[in-house]
């Protein structure tokens, strides 16, 4: 089958030209599927999906009406990005990661860059994620973002930016390597003849920075996770498995005299490393949240004195704020000396006066953000929304205004996608996973999350997105 | 091996065996009805929930034992924590949390298990007037988990606990089955030996697989031999003694890998156990009455249990 008729529809595509020409990253692949027909593209992606079911790669939905497991939809055609944008790319999401982590470790310790006025301190101070105790901390190795997902979507005029920085628990990694296992049972010859860059080595180079923050050769590293019931579930298990390390639960943990212990059929066993996917403030009742029962009582006092290590650092959310989002080029100089690489999506911030007039003005044009909300909830998409819902919003705005960021609505690049029996662009975006060890090391690629329904731009798991596999090239 | 993932293997091992002691048992006792039609309702079934110990719960919730009752009791009511329903519904939910430790065949048959009570007991009427079908089916999935786990999980620690949970749950309900006896009344006491106190014998044979067996290391049902093979034969699997003596052998095993004492309650009451019952002679257990004698095999059950609990499962600090 060929692409003839698939419509542009006036977006940046990521395989087609305006003019309709294949890009080169995508020919080997377009003469691959020119031997094939749209039922065989068709058989193809459910055998995908039997793949995707046969392997539990599941994820569980909040709010959906009795919704617990659900797979993780896969498109099978792929988004190719080319060797030389990524490796600027890759520079880009070097740059930006060391100056955060800079930036992070300044907020708790000297906060320089208050003092000289570059970024408001009140604005860290009202962030919900500023943790008072972890002021004066001083993590292992001076990393406190172990693990980032740093999402980049690419404009109308085909530039890539940096939409938001995922510092907490970013998620989707397991999805990422599953697609190119299926991608690999599915399209082998033109994976080979696209000479695509590997990505399986991500649990190795996982499982290394994580010993290289403990401070013994051959430490005792876990995973530990909220539950069967988190969202993510899937992807805790899939990564303990990978790295060879054990899975536990709060209840699993034990602090005593001064360390953090696992309880085995043994007895206590001495836990060095962990990689926690609990969310900062639920991660020890007796210093944040004491409501929490996800967390390890006393686990903050044994981090603080450097008994144990963790992953990501308590306290990075302050940096994962889409208020302080607007601030990263000005953070990357102040830090770097440098001008961002990869830049930022303009954005207004209503505590910003002036930015707020402008956005109560245009909001019909706008998409609003809470500062603080993941995976695409509390958000208004202007174009998209009613008139009573720009009016909730604007009572919102004005409520809290240090709560709200607003961005021009950014047509994203689209990629053809299977549509039923048809092939039709969806939007997408790029989420790249950074690892901040002894070095800085990104996996190519990351994972490509689509809008799967027709039109819209909401990419996340739990909203309607699926995910395809992302085809970076050597050259 | 984290405590709480050998605390559900164990766990999911007994409540599957539960499940197939149970499901068999009602088969059996179904059958048995039909050939006992002269007897009172209450009288044939009654019996099967005094073993279970359930009858307080039974009475408040039930009343009146018809068959159907006591059915939809045993098998499928979800307030009855022992039921079959109940047992496989909790031996999901563990399996669940533990996946990554477990095989996936494992897991897919426990899910699939679960999914086949759970619609039987939506179509639960339509399922009691022949129920044989579905009660092998229970049976079958329980046997099934044994093979699967068998064949596709390594046999260290996680599966020694797993195989040490069937047999703890397995000399219980044995020992539970062959005191039914105790309860099913005869009508008078001119009826023991007749054929309907034989056909109750069989029928206990059967509650436990042991008929055919049994058959063909004693031949001719007496009473005394029956209760010698089913709780001291060193060779029937399901036989008291068997699983109390493997039991230790697995808990032997598991205290070797940890390079840990073997004087541990659990491994010191079940080596004390499997001793006396290789040396009991059952008219010893005749003269001590068989039902009180059962009675103490399960209180010294319950303590290994909690015993292995204890040592192994249960939060330390």
């Amino acid at each position: 089958m060929t692409f003839e008729d698939y419509d542009i529809e006036g977006f940046f595509d990521e395989m087609f030209t305006p003019d309709h020409q294949i890009k080169p990253g995508y020919i080997p692949f377009s003469k691959f599927v020119a031997n094939l027909s749209i039922d065989d593209l068709v058989q193809k992606q459910h055998a995908a999906e039997r793949s995707l079911m046969a392997l539990g790669i599941t994820f569980n939905v909040y709010n959906a009406e009795g919704g617990t497991e659900r797979i993780m939809p896969l498109d099978i055609i792929p988004r190719i990005i080319e060797g030389r944008e990524w490796d600027r790319l890759e520079e880009g999401l070097k740059q930006r990661i060391t100056a955060l982590n800079l930036f992070i470790d300044d907020v708790y310790n000297a906060q320089r860059i208050f003092k000289d006025n570059v970024v408001p301190k009140s604005l860290i101070e009202s962030s919900k994620c500023f943790l008072k105790p972890c002021l004066g901390l001083q993590p292992p190795q001076g990393i406190w973002c172990h693990i980032t997902g740093t999402d980049l979507i690419r404009d109308q005029h085909g530039i890539m930016r940096v939409l938001e920085d995922n510092l907490r628990c970013p998620s989707g990694v397991s999805y990422m390597l599953e697609n190119r296992e299926i991608l690999k049972r599915t399209f082998p010859k033109a994976l080979d003849d696209t000479q695509v860059r590997p990505i399986n080595n991500y649990a190795i180079s996982l499982r290394e920075m994580l010993e290289y923050i403990a401070d013994k050769p051959s430490p005792t590293i876990v995973v530990l996770t909220p539950g069967i019931y988190n969202s993510a579930y899937f992807e805790h298990a899939y990564l303990a498995l990978q790295m060879g390390v054990e899975l536990v639960q709060n209840s699993d943990l034990v602090v005593k005299n001064g360390y953090v212990y696992m309880r085995t059929t043994r007895g206590l066993k001495r836990v060095d490393v962990i990689y926690r996917r609990i969310d900062d403030t639920f991660l020890d009742p007796l210093t944040f949240n004491p409501e929490s029962l996800l967390g390890v009582p006393g686990i903050f006092e044994v981090y603080k004195k450097g008994k144990v290590a963790l992953a990501n650092a308590p306290g990075t959310g302050v940096a994962d704020d889409k208020v302080i989002y607007a601030y990263v080029p000005k953070i990357i100089q102040y830090y770097l000396g440098q001008e961002a690489i990869i830049p930022n999506v303009p954005t207004y911030l209503c505590e910003n006066p002036e930015d707020m007039q402008y956005v109560l003005d245009n909001i019909a044009d706008l998409v609003v953000k809470e500062a603080n909300e993941a995976g695409g909830y509390g958000m208004l998409i202007g174009p998209k929304a009613s008139a009573e819902e720009h009016e909730l919003f604007r009572k919102k705005i004005k409520a809290n205004p240090r709560n709200y960021i607003a961005q021009p609505t950014i047509q994203l690049s689209r990629v053809p996608s299977l549509a039923g029996e048809r092939i039709e662009g969806r939007h997408v975006d790029l989420r790249p996973y950074i690892l901040y060890g002894k070095e800085i090391v990104i996996t190519p690629g990351g994972l490509t999350r689509v809008a799967l329904r027709k039109g819209s731009l909401v990419v996340n798991s739990s909203q309607g997105g699926g995910s395809k596999d992302t085809w970076v090239l050597y050259k | 091996m984290l405590s709480r993932v050998a605390n559900s293997i164990y766990w999911i091992n007994r409540y599957i065996e539960r499940a197939e002691n149970y499901a068999r048992f009602v088969g059996v006792n179904t059958s048995l009805a039909l050939d006992t039609a002269n007897i009172p309702d209450a009288m044939q079934w009654m019996p099967l929930v005094a073993t279970t110990a359930d009858e307080e719960l039974f009475k408040e919730l039930y009343g009146e034992p018809s068959q159907e009752n006591v059915f939809n009791f045993l098998i499928f009511d979800d307030r009855n924590f022992n039921s079959v329903y109940s047992c496989v519904m909790n031996a999901r939910e563990n399996a669940r949390t533990i996946r990554e430790n477990i095989s996936i065949e494992m897991w897919e048959h426990i899910n699939g298990f679960y999914y086949l009570v759970r619609n039987a007991s939506k179509n639960r009427h339509n399922i009691l007037p022949s129920s044989r079908d579905f009660l092998k089916e229970v049976v079958q999935g329980s046997q099934l988990l044994m093979g699967i786990e068998d064949s596709t999980i390594s046999h260290t620690e996680g599966w020694h606990f797993g195989k040490l949970g069937r047999y703890i749950e397995r000399a219980d309900k044995t020992a539970r089955i062959l005191d039914v006896k105790y309860f099913l009344l005869l009508p008078s006491v001119e009826e023991v030996g007749s054929v309907l106190d034989m056909i109750q014998w069989s029928s206990v044979l059967k509650s436990v697989s042991a008929f055919m067996m049994y058959r063909r290391t004693y031949g001719q049902l007496f009473p005394q031999k029956i209760i010698e093979f089913l709780i001291l034969d060193r060779y029937f699997p399901r036989s008291v003694y068997y699983c109390t003596v493997n039991a230790q052998h697995i808990l032997k095993s598991i205290l070797k890998s940890h390079r840990a004492s073997i004087k541990t309650p659990a491994m010191r009451k079940l080596a004390m156990l499997s001793s006396e019952l290789y040396y009991t002679n059952v008219k010893e257990i005749i003269k001590f009455g068989m039902h009180e004698y059962i009675d103490r095999l399960q209180t010294i059950i319950n303590e290994v249990n909690d015993n292995i609990h204890e040592t192994f499962f249960a939060i330390k600090n």
